[in-house]
């Protein structure tokens, strides 16, 4: 079992012949994932990696029943690649292209929620199923099948937690990147509760950042919700603050988003929090109580 | 990105978001003439940094003759202004906006904002004009006004009116002149792909009108390249040399005042290497994040950054390759000494694409004060010791 995506999964990829599509969806495929086609406008009909491209989602949907979009298209064409996605019936929609505009971000959400449309990131590594389904550009060999589940805003603290978690002994049922823009599809509020449903994910790793209110929000569903044991580690402790002209943002969330805060409210959640990520895996080895 | 007042108010008059009339000059005899042009009797000198609390700090002041704007005009072009978003040591002062005294009624308050809870902007206002908006949220939170706006149906009657009735104005005409004003802004910010737009003070007149006295404006850097005539506003001068130096290269660097230099990718695990550095007993002297498309040239670029801070005793590199390939990472090392002179101990840390080719890259290199970390937290542990002299 795993969360969102596994070996079944059918996949097309948006932006399927650029460069950086090309790379990432060769690397995919050696990683096991079912990616059943691509999207590049005007190049419907051709075969790239051995795979039919298409000229629409809407094509690629209706010829390969894929339900998940991995979207690679350039930052200024991201708000108008997830539409389509979310118009075409994609379920989720992968986004790993870093420098989206917010407000495209804004439109395309609002969209994709009014369609039902699930999305990650962008600006994101993605998610991987281990040893199932990688959807995304993380490097798959250090994602062991294991059954620890993994949420984090930052893609190197991804691996580097995933690895840690490994080199313990456990591995990893799913890891999911959500990214740390503005304006992300899923997050912790709605990842924590898939992990607590998944029989085989037994504890759950979160790392978070400086910014927002997201993290206090999972403190708050991990207090409700989740029996399962969370390690987390709030990235930016010592980060110097913002360069902002005005903190009107943070006025408006009702907190300024410090590591100090999260942390503190994570603790009170019950939650395992450790001040380094170096701590991660020893962590999640105690809550396991090997 | 930011711009300067005079700039924020160039675009609000494209959109006849009204402001008073100003003219932004560079020199003193400028300031007399921008004076003489707008005609008084009243004007403004105006300090443009990017900084709020730029009257607290004697920045603004008020000239009632043309010889007033001169002596003002003097004092204030070339002073280091410290104000509460300045650092210690202040900023620059080098154009001034000379702008027409406004016949002031009362003063209000009023932003737009990205609110990141609810994914959409968010309009705030407040009688308490001229105020720290901070403070006001602090002490008075009641008196602030929210209108979110979906920017799906964009700016309608009802959020004009809750904006209105919400600041108290029961003036039929006045209702009609702040909800004409803010819904001229709520345009400018998104047209412009703003991430903030904030007025304080907003000033009413004892016409009944209403105009920005002050302005300014956040840009989302994401959108830049497709608002040309904003990216062209950029004042690289008003901004950190060395991080828009290593901005060219790639890297996103923020100085910092501890010893140890760090180059790591991500900014996720350039946080985390600092908090492991401090938790240690260490001090970083910086963050930077060498970004996804590391090669041997940034990677150099990047600790020539670092030694030119004269406080850094010991350079942690830190890397867990995804996109980024360990060995490029380790050439880039190699090519860094051969450039630069890096004359504290090195202690590098490189897992994940690539590995051990980087491992065997380093062996070959001739580094005297190169020290290998295991894994982070040996790593950090490694580079705390080394900054200490042990």
């Amino acid at each position: 079992m795993s969360i969102l995506v596994n070996k079944d999964t059918k996949v097309i990829v948006q932006g399927f012949t650029g460069k950086e599509g090309t790379f990432h969806a060769e690397q995919c495929l050696d990683y096991g994932t079912n990616i059943v086609g691509g999207v590049t406008p005007n190049k419907g009909g051709q075969e790239h990696l051995g795979k039919p491209v298409f000229n629409t989602v809407s094509d690629a949907v209706k010829t390969t029943n894929a339900t998940v979009s991995m979207i690679f298209v350039p930052p200024a064409f991201v708000g108008d690649a997830v539409m389509e996605a979310a118009e075409a019936g994609i379920e989720l929609a992968v986004i790993i292209t870093e420098g989206a505009p917010v407000k495209d971000m804004q439109m395309a959400k609002a969209y994709a929620t009014k369609h039902g449309m699930k999305t990650i990131g962008p600006n994101c590594p993605g998610i991987i199923t281990a040893e199932e389904c990688k959807i995304g550009i993380m490097p798959g060999m250090i994602f062991k099948k294991g059954n620890v589940g993994l949420i984090s805003k930052s893609g190197t603290l991804t691996y580097e937690g995933a690895n840690q978690v490994c080199n313990e002994g456990y591995g990893i049922t799913t890891a999911v990147g959500i990214g740390g823009d503005p304006i992300i599809g899923l997050s912790y509020k709605q990842i924590l509760p898939m992990f607590e449903a998944d029989p085989e994910t037994e504890a759950i790793v979160m790392i978070g950042e400086i910014g927002g209110d997201l993290e206090i929000q999972a403190a708050k569903l991990i207090k409700e919700q989740i029996t399962k044991p969370v390690v987390a580690f709030i990235a930016g402790q010592t980060a110097p603050k913002g360069k902002t002209m005005g903190h009107a943002g943070a006025i408006v969330s009702g907190s300024a988003g410090t590591a100090k805060e999260k942390m503190e409210a994570l603790e009170a959640a019950g939650v395992k929090v450790v001040v380094s990520p170096a701590e991660i895996g020893k962590a999640v080895a105690e809550v396991l109580g090997k | 990105m930011n711009v300067h007042e005079y700039q924020a108010k160039q675009i609000f008059a494209e959109y006849g978001v009204a402001t008073p009339k100003g003219i932004m000059v560079e020199s003193v005899d400028a300031a007399v003439d921008a004076a003489k042009e707008l005609g008084g009797p009243v004007w403004v000198v105006k300090a443009q940094i990017h900084a709020g609390g730029r009257g607290l700090g004697g920045g603004v002041k008020l000239a009632k003759s043309l010889e007033e704007v001169r002596t003002l005009a003097d004092e204030i072009l070339g002073m280091t202004l410290v104000t509460h978003q300045t650092t210690a040591e202040g900023k620059l002062v080098q154009k001034l906006y000379i702008e027409d005294g406004a016949d002031i009624k009362d003063e209000f308050y009023l932003s737009v904002v990205l609110d990141r809870k609810l994914e959409m902007p968010l309009i705030m206002a407040s009688t308490e004009g001229g105020m720290n908006i901070e403070d006001v949220a602090e002490n008075t939170p009641e008196k602030i006004i929210t209108v979110p706006v979906d920017p799906t149906i964009g700016f309608q009657g009802f959020h004009g009116r809750e904006l209105a009735f919400g600041l108290g104005i029961t003036d039929k005409v006045e209702q009609r002149n702040i909800i004409t004003f803010a819904q001229k802004l709520f345009k400018v910010y998104m047209d412009k792909d703003a991430e903030m737009i904030e007025i304080n003070p907003l000033v009413r007149t004892r016409n009944g009108e209403f105009l920005a006295l002050d302005g300014k404006m956040g840009f989302d850097n994401s959108a830049l390249g497709r608002q040309p005539e904003i990216a062209a506003m950029r004042d690289f001068s008003e901004e950190d040399p060395d991080e828009v130096e290593a901005a060219k290269y790639g890297l996103s660097y923020v100085a910092l005042d501890g010893e140890i230099g760090c180059m790591v990718n991500g900014a996720g695990l350039a946080m985390g290497t600092m908090d492991t550095i401090n938790h240690m007993g260490g001090t970083p002297a910086n963050f930077l994040d060498v970004g996804g498309s590391a090669n041997a040239q940034t990677v150099a670029k990047g600790f020539e950054i670092i030694l030119k801070n004269p406080n850094v005793k010991a350079i942690f590199v830190n890397i867990f390759g995804g996109i980024v390939r360990c060995d490029r990472i380790a050439n880039g090392i190699i090519e860094a000494t051969k450039i630069t002179d890096v004359n504290v101990p090195v202690i590098v840390r490189l897992d994940g694409t690539n590995a051990p080719e980087a491992a065997e890259i380093l062996k070959g290199a001739n580094i005297s004060n190169l020290i290998v970390g295991d894994d982070l937290g040996d790593g950090a542990a490694k580079a705390v010791a080394a900054a200490k002299g042990n």
